[in-house]
């Protein structure tokens, strides 16, 4: 029996940490992880929410939006390596005008 | 303490330890190594809430296309260690203390205004397990199907849409 709390605040933890890690790091590629961890925080709350109300409509909602994670992050890994094409390096800093 | 609690603790220290290994780690592709790690924690927390599709599909999807992926640009790209390029000076305590203020928020909103109620039962038996697959199945591809169909479409419109952005670009005159 674990108080949907300690799940709640876990996930605020990794949701924390993973803003960090988008504000702190200056590669493109670690803050594109970060973000993943801040997605993966807010499906294990969606998860935890559905198991305490005896529902799969979060699961289901979490399932679609791993679907949605994947996709992103297929689009995004191509535009990282169309930037280092053009500038060599993925240095969030380097990255300060709009035509490479 | 039930043997559930003292599970979960273990699991929440591995699953932030890994986070906080994530982002220190000077090596990018330590960094993924440390979020699959992280991942594939989250997926046993998944099975502790009674979601075991959820938890394969966490496995097969997050830990294992999409970090794969990571760990497949990272080195194609050579990118493993930036050099330390200048820094702003106040961006790091500035970004700490922004992240002192969020988790502080969430934490305040959850304790006094949100108060979600309620425990996690423990998963239920095997035969049970097969129930709920079942049931989720029967809720995915019937009251979901739309949802269902788009999202093959938006996957449909993702790979096209990196293939064109990686392509070469021909000239023609």
């Amino acid at each position: 029996m674990i108080p949907i709390n300690y799940y709640i605040i876990l996930s605020a933890i990794l949701f924390t940490i993973g803003a960090l890690g988008v504000l702190v790091r200056r590669n493109a590629l670690i803050i594109f992880m970060s973000v993943e961890l801040m997605l993966n925080s807010a499906n294990l709350a969606m998860v935890a929410f559905s198991s305490v109300i005896q529902s799969f409509s979060g699961q289901i909602f979490v399932f679609f939006v791993i679907a949605v994670a994947a996709a992103e992050v297929a689009v995004g890994l191509a535009l990282i390596v169309e930037i280092f094409k053009s500038k060599q390096s993925i240095d969030v800093d380097q990255m300060n005008s709009l035509k490479g | 303490m039930t043997l559930d609690l003292i599970l979960f603790l273990i699991l929440a220290l591995i699953a932030i330890a890994t986070a906080l290994g994530m982002l220190l780690s000077r090596n990018a592709i330590y960094s993924a190594l440390f979020l699959v790690l992280n991942f594939i924690t989250v997926a046993v927390f998944y099975l502790l809430l009674g979601a075991p599709f959820i938890a394969m599909v966490q496995i097969t999807v997050y830990a294992g296309a999409i970090m794969v992926l990571f760990l497949f640009v990272i080195m194609l790209l050579g990118a493993e260690s930036l050099p330390q390029a200048q820094v702003l000076p106040w961006q790091k305590p500035l970004a700490i203390a922004l992240a002192v203020i969020l988790a502080a928020e969430a934490t305040f909103l959850l304790f006094t205004r949100a108060r979600p109620v309620g425990e996690i039962l423990p998963p239920a038996e095997a035969a049970n397990m097969m129930d709920s697959l079942r049931e989720m199945g029967m809720i995915l591809f019937d009251q979901y199907l739309i949802p269902f169909e788009v999202t093959s479409i938006l996957l449909l419109v993702a790979m096209v849409g990196a293939i064109v952005l990686i392509r070469k670009e021909k000239r023609v005159h």
